[in-house]
């Protein structure tokens, strides 16, 4: 208590490496979050360009060599540990685009550094426990990264199950220590999230300055509220399910073991339970984030701002009772299918809300197409695009074609990789001057924009035609008749990594030129707390409550 | 040929169905997908041609007229309220009307798609009584186990005619593959073999030790995990003759991309001699003896 005065006055700020390991400040977590998730992200996505390497054309091209360059596998063996190291890399880029990616950048940067600015507090709720969260990331994502370098199945390497886990492929199908590594590995990010949400959960109920009410909130605010809710009630059923499978793999337990009374299945409806919010999780601080953006840039408050709020927590009711649409082929009875059905279909609804809410924001404003706004609206429409195929999918009868092949490919990366990522970018053009101080190059912003969005479509849109025609996912090898669309959907991928290369540069200059930003780089239409501060804000904020009237 | 007539019922579609390669069916169906292709397979039987109704005719309609229905809203907005036509904003934030109608219209699409949904579901799910069942057992080593009981059992109560198809040797590499006349990790090295026009039940399960699996075959519109301890069910009719292809379509390890289906679809003449030869002779016989007897009669080109 003998220092308690004197570090009232500068609060003995750490400096050097302390500043960031030690650190219990909002902005500091927020900005290891975005790093962080900057380094999975390139990492998932080398993986990625290698899996369209290989499907560029039909044949094993490259995956054998990988192997032997890797693991040191002898020649006759490389082609059997290529084909699994497919399916290693199939897995670890949705482990790491997921959990190491958009989550830490969305909800641990993003959030941890401008929900509570926006809400006028001065710091989260709970300092220490944001230092814990973050910091459980890194060894997190050591253990899966190591998984990919241990016994997988017998005489392979790594976790070759897809990022559901599906036993028995990951109980008896791979006894080695690489689903272990995972497992613990999705233990500790669970954890890291769990501690997050109850962080979060606190701070915008317990924090909100004066005259701040739930209704006056930004959206962005809102969002992180619904999803931090949505990991609170849904990692702890992948936690435990995940859990069975190691006591099933370690243990002799037989949750999952049908020669011992267990049930295969049973894994699937935990894993989806969890899942099925999990895909929400990714996608409901987008809508946040474009939500304040396109206020922002159209310099019109958001049109139904109660509606849109509203619409993310029946999102987010809903998202609970729809998750066996993932199982429409494990042989579930016509009636709990066509209950799926009904309750997937409802979705739309609130998302359509959404979407004509945001054209509804715009219709009348004065926009300016800056670049967060220019990303924005790309998520707008490519959302769309993977939202209607998202229709198509909910209706069971359809899904027996679809189930499985690149048509859920395509689906998926719509919302995801392209809507999800976009709204990141979005709001790292957005933030980026706030958070750094510096102004980026806008024309560079822009060209990463429209390289981005071409790639990516070229990527995505063929998957479509090669999921109608039937081609299943997850295959290292297809039949010649795919190669067309595949070669195109390779190609893009290129540009698309082109596009990340120009982002970096973008970046890197920004941090060069050290352009300074200012406090309210976007004029009239940026109306929340964080723009009256300084840019980059003081290492404290909000010392006297602002007051909300 | 039935989706042939929905077809020309439903003439204002046509142009979308052209687009999507459905229109295809109208010439002799096809056992596979074809390059460049952008659509669903053609349709052999109740399942896929439901399918082809409901996706080509609906939804794909729907979905399209949907998204250029918001790509057109967002143009418009761009070029109408961009900060150079309109530089004073609204502060326009609710409309009653508007909010009511984009939530009641989306309803009622929804409640337009689901009743066809429906439809096609419980069609798909209620099996119907059955004119033979084969039983399909995926195999930890990445191929299928086909037995068929209808065909005699043994005194245990196993089936007499029990054969596992693997990958077809030549259909493993590019080039063998085209120089033997195979698709390319399609071929199986003995098919399944089903007569044309009977409801045909399937059994599907997986290696009690083993991992799960799933039976797709695209031209017929079924697809159905292989679970470890569970016995599913599935039925098709098909009503062409002819070569159909399918894959494995549940992760199930290294090989996943490499345990095909090759299904042939047969009259009843030809499929009650390859019934009486592979109970006899075998499998691989049996085969043999079909492909000679279908090439004799020019219904067969691949070996």
């Amino acid at each position: 208590m003998a220092h308690a005065t004197a570090a009232h006055d500068d609060h003995g700020h750490p400096t050097g490496w302390k500043r960031y390991v030690y650190s219990t400040n909002h902005k500091d977590i927020g900005t290891m979050y975005l790093w962080f998730a900057i380094l999975s992200g390139i990492i998932g996505g080398i993986l990625s360009i290698a899996m369209r390497m290989e499907l560029q054309d039909p044949g094993i091209q490259y995956f054998h060599g990988f192997a032997s360059m890797v693991y040191g596998t002898p020649a006759d063996a490389a082609l059997d540990a290529g084909k699994h190291m497919y399916n290693v890399f199939v897995t670890a880029h949705a482990l790491l685009m997921i959990f190491f990616m958009v989550m830490p950048a969305m909800i641990g940067g993003f959030g941890n550094w401008f929900v509570p600015l926006m809400i006028g507090a001065p710091d989260m709720a709970f300092p220490r426990m944001n230092n814990i969260s973050f910091w459980l990331l890194p060894p997190a994502l050591g253990l899966l990264l190591i998984s990919m370098f241990v016994e997988g199945p017998a005489g392979a390497h790594g976790v070759g199950g897809g990022w559901t886990l599906y036993p028995p492929l990951s109980t008896s199908g791979q006894p080695g220590p690489a689903m272990d590594f995972a497992i613990l590995s999705i233990h500790i990010a669970g954890a890291s999230s769990i501690l997050g949400a109850i962080n979060f959960i606190t701070t915008i109920f317990n924090m909100r300055a004066p005259g701040m009410t739930l209704h006056k909130m930004p959206l962005f605010v809102w969002s992180v509220l619904v999803t931090v809710f949505l990991l609170l009630l849904s990692l702890p059923v992948l936690a435990g399910a995940i859990t069975m499978l190691l006591t099933d793999r370690n243990f002799g337990t037989a949750f999952f073991v049908p020669s011992a009374g267990g049930d295969p299945i049973l894994f699937q409806h935990l894993f989806w339970f969890f899942g099925h919010p999990e895909v929400y999780i990714l996608i409901l601080p987008a809508f946040g984030i474009v939500s304040q953006i396109v206020s922002t840039f159209s310099k019109k408050p958001v049109f139904g701002y109660l509606g849109m709020a509203y619409a993310m927590v029946a999102i987010g009711v809903v998202g609970f009772i729809v998750w066996a649409h993932h199982m429409y082929t494990v042989g579930m009875d016509a009636d709990t299918q066509a209950y799926f059905v009904a309750a997937t279909m409802i979705i739309a609804v609130p998302t359509g809300v959404k979407i004509f809410s945001w054209i509804a924001t715009m219709w009348g404003g004065s926009i300016e197409f800056k670049p967060p706004m220019v990303w924005a609206l790309g998520f707008i429409f490519l959302f769309v695009v993977g939202g209607v195929t998202g229709v198509v999918l909910a209706n069971a009868g359809v899904d027996r074609a679809l189930h499985d092949t690149y048509y859920v490919v395509a689906h998926f990366h719509y919302v995801l990789s392209l809507g999800a990522v976009f709204a990141i970018f979005a709001a790292w053009y957005f933030w980026f001057p706030k958070i750094t101080g510096y102004m980026y190059n806008e024309t560079v912003a822009h060209v990463h924009f429209w390289v981005t969005f071409v790639g990516v479509n070229l990527v995505f849109f063929p998957q479509h035609f090669l999921g109608l025609a039937g081609m299943p996912r997850r295959y290292i090898d297809y039949p010649e008749v795919y190669a067309g669309w595949n070669q195109v959907s390779s190609y893009g991928s290129y540009l698309a990594a082109v596009g990340v290369l120009i982002f970096l540069y973008g970046v890197i200059t920004a941090y060069a030129r050290k352009v300074p930003a200012a406090d309210n780089p976007w004029g009239v239409g940026a109306t929340t707390l964080e723009w009256t501060l300084s840019s980059p804000p003081p290492f404290h904020q909000f010392s006297t409550l602002p007051v909300i009237k | 040929m039935r989706l042939a007539n929905t077809l020309k019922a439903l003439p204002a579609l046509a142009a979308v169905l052209a687009m999507t390669g459905a229109a295809q069916a109208q010439q002799a169906i096809q056992g596979y997908a074809h390059p460049w292709q952008l659509g669903l397979q053609d349709a052999n039987g109740p399942s896929m041609e439901g399918i082809h109704w409901f996706h080509d005719g609906l939804l794909l309609p729907i979905i399209t007229a949907i998204t250029l229905f918001v790509l057109a809203l967002l143009i418009y907005v761009m070029v109408k309220f961009n900060a150079k036509a309109n530089p004073v904003p609204s502060r326009t934030t609710h409309n009653t009307l508007i909010e009511v109608v984009w939530t009641v219209v989306p309803i009622l699409i929804l409640v337009v798609i689901a009743i066809p949904s429906f439809r096609l579901l419980y069609l798909q799910r209620d099996i119907p009584a059955p004119d033979m069942t084969i039983k399909v057992i995926g195999n930890p080593s990445w191929n299928w186990t086909y037995e068929y009981p209808d065909l005699g059992l043994n005194e245990d109560g196993t089936a007499k005619v029990s054969f596992t198809a693997y990958l077809r040797d030549e259909a493993r590499d590019l080039q063998t593959a085209r120089d033997a006349n195979v698709p390319y990790l399609l071929a199986t090295d003995v098919p399944v073999v089903v007569p044309v026009g009977k409801i045909v039940k399937l059994i599907v399960t997986s290696d009690p030790d083993g991992i799960i699996h799933a039976w797709a075959m695209p031209a017929l519109g079924t697809k159905i995990d292989a679970v470890p301890g569970r016995l599913n069910e599935e039925w098709f009719q098909a009503r062409h003759e002819g070569v159909f292809y399918g894959q494995c379509s549940e992760l199930c390890g290294k090989d996943h991309a490499y345990m095909p289906i090759e299904l042939h679809v047969v009259s009843e003449a030809d499929f009650a001699a390859w019934s009486e030869k592979v109970r006899t002779a075998g499998a691989e016989e049996a085969r043999d003896y079909l492909f000679a007897m279908l090439k004799a009669k020019g219904q067969l080109v691949q070996n």
